[in-house]
C-alpha cells in the first residue's frame, strides 16, 4: 500500500518531469499566464539565445497592469509612452511567438487570473505559473499555481518546466459556517492575521472544512488568491462538485468523452485519509468578523469591532514595524476602527472583481448614493464580468449610487496605470495588498470586502456592513 | 549570469521587518523593457523626496553606505510581488549579498537568477551581523560561498547553508535554461506520457 498523499503531493507527483539525485526537480508546467509587465525580458531573453516557446498551445498572454481603465483606450496614444510600449511589446510577442493572446479590443481582456478561469484554460489538477504573485488564486480549483520571476518566466517559456524543490504542506481548516455578512475576504484576511505575512513561508497551503466547502468558486478563488500575503508558495482547495459545475462548457475546458475522462481524474484528486501535513492551523467560521486591515502589511488585519492597536502590543521587529505603519497611516492607537474617515473607495482586482463581488457591492449600494466628496471607483477583473454586470442591471445601481463605472484591469491595486492615490489619500479596498505607497505614493489602503467597501462608500468611513439597513 | 564566488564589502543595515518588493521598486519603474538602470530608483520612496531629493538619513545615502555591496535585514524581506525588477534593481545598484532571518520565497528564487546570494541566518546571528554593519564603511564583511562563511569585520564567522545546485550554479555563473535544455529527452518523454493520460490538458 502506498503512504496517504496530500492534494500537494498528488499534483506535484503527476508533474514531475525530472528527478536530480538532490531532489531538484523539473515540474512540467500546463499553463503559462503571461502579462506585460514581467514578460518583456523572457521574450527578450529568448530572441537573444536563439530560442523559441516550447508549448505556445499552452500559453496565454492578456495585457492587464498597465491598461487604462478609461474608455478611448484602444487607441493606444491615450496610454502613456511608458506603458505604450509595454504594452506594444506584448503584442508583437504574442504574434511572433503564436501564443493565445487577448488584447484590449477583445472583451475577454481582463486581469490575467480572472481571465484564466473564466475562459477555461484553468482546470483541476494542473500546474499553473505566471509572472505574477497571485497566479495563487487558480488554486480554487485545485490546481498547483504559483507566481515567479521574469527568469522563470523565460525559463517556462524555453523548456515548459521549472526548477524546483518541493514545499511543505500546510492544512488550514476552516470549520462549520461563516456569521451574516461574513465573507471569504474576512477569512483570508483573517487566516493573514493569524499566520502573519511570513507564516506560509516554505508550504503550499491546502485550505479545507466545511466553511471553505461552502464557497462558491468565485469565493475559493478570493481565499487561494492572497496565499501569497501569507508567504505560501501556493493555496489549494479540493476539486468538488462546485468545481466542476463552475468549469463545465467553459470555451477551452474538455468536451464529451475527454470530460469524462478528466472528471474521472480529478475525482481522486483530494488529500488521503491520514495524510501527513507539517503545520496545521484550525480556526472555527463562527469567530470570524467582518474583517480589515489597519497597517501596511496584509497581516495588520482585525476585527471590525476592534481598535488601531498600539505598537507595545507586538513583539520583537514587529514594534518597529507597527509603529511604522501607524505613523504612515495617520492612525492613532486606540481609535475604533469604525471612526477612520475615507476619501476613495476602490473595487475590483484579481481578488474581489469578479461577478459575485459586483453583486454583493450592489447589494449594499442599491439606492444609496456615494458620500459626497469621496471618489469611488469599481473596476471589473474582466470584459466579460463587465457586460454580465451591465445586463444584470448592477451597472446602473453603481452609476446611480455615484461609481465610476472602469473598462477591465489592474487599475487601482496596484496603480501602474493613472488610477492612482494622491499623498494622504485613504482607500477602502477590495484588493490585496495595503503596502506603502502600493496605491500611489503616500496614499493610505484599508483592505476589506466588496460588501464592506460598499457600506464604507456610504458612510464615508470604515463601516461594519451588518449595521447598515 | 555573473559568478559568485567571494565578496568582501560594506553592509548596509536595515532592521526594518517585512520589506516588500513594492519598496524595494515601486509600481512607477516597472513599465521598462530592459533588465538594467533600475539601481538609481532602488527603495525610491525611502530614499527620495516629494521633490527627488535624497533624504539624509535612508541609510543607502549615508556616505558610509553608498558603496554597500551587502543589506543586513529584517525578517521576511522580499515578501508581496514577484517583480523580478526588485533583484535587478538591488543588482544594479551593486548589492550582491542580502542577509536576513527569513525571505519571501519569490524573492529569494529570483535572487539566484541574478548572481544574487541571499543567506537565511538565525535572528541571533543577523543582530550581530546588523551590529557590526552599523559601524559603518570601515567594517568591511566577508562572504565566502565556497566555504559557506560569513566573517564579520571583527574576525567572527558564521557558516551558512546554501542549496547545493544554487551554489554550484552560482560560483559557475550558469543558465539554467541550458542546464534544463540538456534534459530535453525527460521533459520530451514526460510529454507523451502525459499526452496520454491526461489528453485534455
Amino acid at each position: 500500500m502506498t503512504a496517504p498523499k496530500t492534494l500537494y503531493d498528488k499534483i506535484w507527483d503527476a508533474h514531475v518531469a525530472h528527478e536530480a539525485e538532490d531532489g531538484t526537480c523539473l515540474l512540467y508546467i500546463d499553463r503559462h499566464l503571461v502579462h506585460e509587465v514581467t514578460s518583456p525580458q523572457a521574450f527578450e531573453g529568448l530572441r537573444m539565445a536563439g530560442r523559441t516557446v516550447h508549448a505556445p498551445e499552452k500559453t496565454i498572454a492578456v495585457p492587464d497592469h498597465n491598461v487604462p481603465t478609461t474608455a478611448g483606450r484602444d487607441d493606444p496614444s491615450n496610454m502613456p509612452e511608458d506603458s505604450r510600449i509595454q504594452v506594444a511589446a506584448l503584442d508583437t510577442n504574442a504574434k511572433e511567438f503564436g501564443i493565445h493572446y487577448y488584447p484590449v479590443t477583445d472583451v475577454r481582456q481582463g486581469i490575467v487570473h480572472i481571465v484564466g478561469p473564466e475562459q477555461g484554460w484553468t482546470l483541476p489538477g494542473m500546474t499553473v505559473v505566471c509572472g505574477d504573485s497571485h497566479t495563487a488564486t487558480h488554486g480554487a480549483f485545485g490546481a498547483l499555481a504559483h507566481g515567479i520571476g521574469t527568469s522563470e518566466v523565460e525559463h517556462v517559456l524555453a523548456t515548459q518546466t521549472l526548477i524546483q524543490k518541493k514545499s511543505k504542506n500546510m492544512k488550514v481548516e476552516i470549520t462549520g459556517k461563516l456569521m451574516p455578512g461574513v465573507t471569504a475576504k474576512d477569512i483570508v484576511l483573517r487566516i493573514i492575521a493569524e499566520t502573519g505575512t511570513a507564516g506560509g513561508t516554505g508550504y503550499v497551503i491546502e485550505y479545507c472544512g466545511e466553511a471553505i466547502r461552502d464557497l462558491s468558486m468565485e469565493g475559493r478563488m478570493t481565499i487561494c488568491n492572497m496565499a501569497i500575503e501569507g508567504g505560501a508558495r501556493a493555496g489549494l482547495i479540493a476539486p468538488d462538485e462546485t468545481t466542476f459545475e463552475y468549469v463545465k462548457g467553459r470555451p477551452h475546458a474538455p468536451k464529451g468523452a475527454q470530460w469524462e475522462a478528466a472528471l474521472n481524474w480529478w475525482k481522486t484528486l483530494y488529500t488521503d485519509e491520514g495524510a501527513h501535513f507539517d503545520k496545521v492551523l484550525v480556526i472555527e467560521g463562527e469567530s470570524i468578523e467582518p474583517t480589515v486591515t489597519w497597517g501596511t502589511s496584509p497581516e495588520d488585519a482585525l476585527p471590525i469591532s476592534a481598535v488601531v492597536p498600539t505598537p507595545s502590543d507586538f513583539k520583537g521587529g514587529k514594534v518597529e514595524a507597527a509603529a511604522r505603519s501607524i505613523e504612515y497611516m495617520g492612525l492613532t492607537s486606540g481609535t475604533p476602527l469604525t471612526d477612520i474617515e475615507i476619501d476613495t473607495v476602490f473595487i475590483g482586482s484579481c481578488t474581489n472583481g469578479r461577478i459575485e463581488d459586483l453583486r454583493a457591492a450592489a447589494e449594499i449600494l442599491k439606492g444609496k448614493k456615494v458620500k459626497e466628496g469621496m471618489r469611488a471607483m469599481i473596476v471589473p477583473g474582466s470584459g466579460l464580468v463587465r457586460a454580465q454586470a451591465e445586463e444584470e442591471g448592477l451597472a446602473d445601481i453603481f452609476k446611480e449610487a455615484g461609481f465610476e463605472w472602469r473598462l477591465a484591469g489592474c487599475s487601482m491595486c496596484l496603480a501602474m496605470n493613472p488610477d492612482q492615490l494622491k499623498p494622504g489619500e485613504r482607500c477602502a479596498a477590495t484588493s490585496n495588498r495595503n503596502f506603502e505607497g502600493r496605491q500611489g505614493r503616500g496614499g493610505r489602503t484599508h483592505l476589506m470586502s466588496p460588501a464592506m467597501a460598499a457600506a464604507a462608500a456610504i458612510t464615508g468611513k470604515i463601516t461594519d456592513v451588518r449595521t447598515l439597513a | 549570469m555573473d559568478k559568485f564566488e567571494k565578496l568582501s564589502g560594506i553592509a548596509a543595515p536595515m532592521p526594518l521587518i517585512n520589506i516588500d518588493t513594492d519598496m524595494i521598486i515601486p509600481k512607477q519603474f516597472l513599465k521598462t523593457i530592459k533588465r538594467s538602470g533600475l539601481g538609481v530608483n532602488l527603495f525610491d520612496e525611502m530614499r527620495y523626496d516629494d521633490n527627488g531629493n535624497e533624504i539624509p538619513d535612508f541609510v543607502l545615502n549615508k556616505p558610509a553606505y553608498r558603496e554597500a555591496e551587502i543589506i543586513i535585514a529584517g525578517d521576511n524581506f522580499g515578501c508581496g510581488s514577484s517583480r523580478e525588477h526588485a533583484p535587478w534593481a538591488i543588482k544594479d545598484f551593486g548589492i550582491k549579498c542580502v542577509i536576513a532571518p527569513s525571505f519571501a520565497d519569490i524573492f529569494f528564487n529570483n535572487c539566484f537568477k541574478n548572481g544574487i546570494l541571499p543567506i537565511v541566518l538565525p535572528q541571533e546571528q543577523v543582530d550581530v551581523l546588523m551590529k557590526d554593519a552599523e559601524k559603518g564603511a570601515n567594517a568591511r564583511m566577508e562572504v565566502d560561498l565556497e566555504a559557506q562563511t560569513i566573517t564579520t569585520s571583527d574576525g567572527e564567522t558564521f557558516a551558512f547553508e546554501v542549496d547545493a545546485f544554487r551554489k554550484h550554479c552560482l560560483l559557475n555563473g550558469l543558465d539554467d535554461i541550458g542546464l534544463t535544455l540538456e534534459k530535453k529527452a525527460a521533459i520530451d518523454s514526460y510529454e507523451s506520457t502525459a499526452a496520454q493520460a491526461r489528453p485534455w490538458v
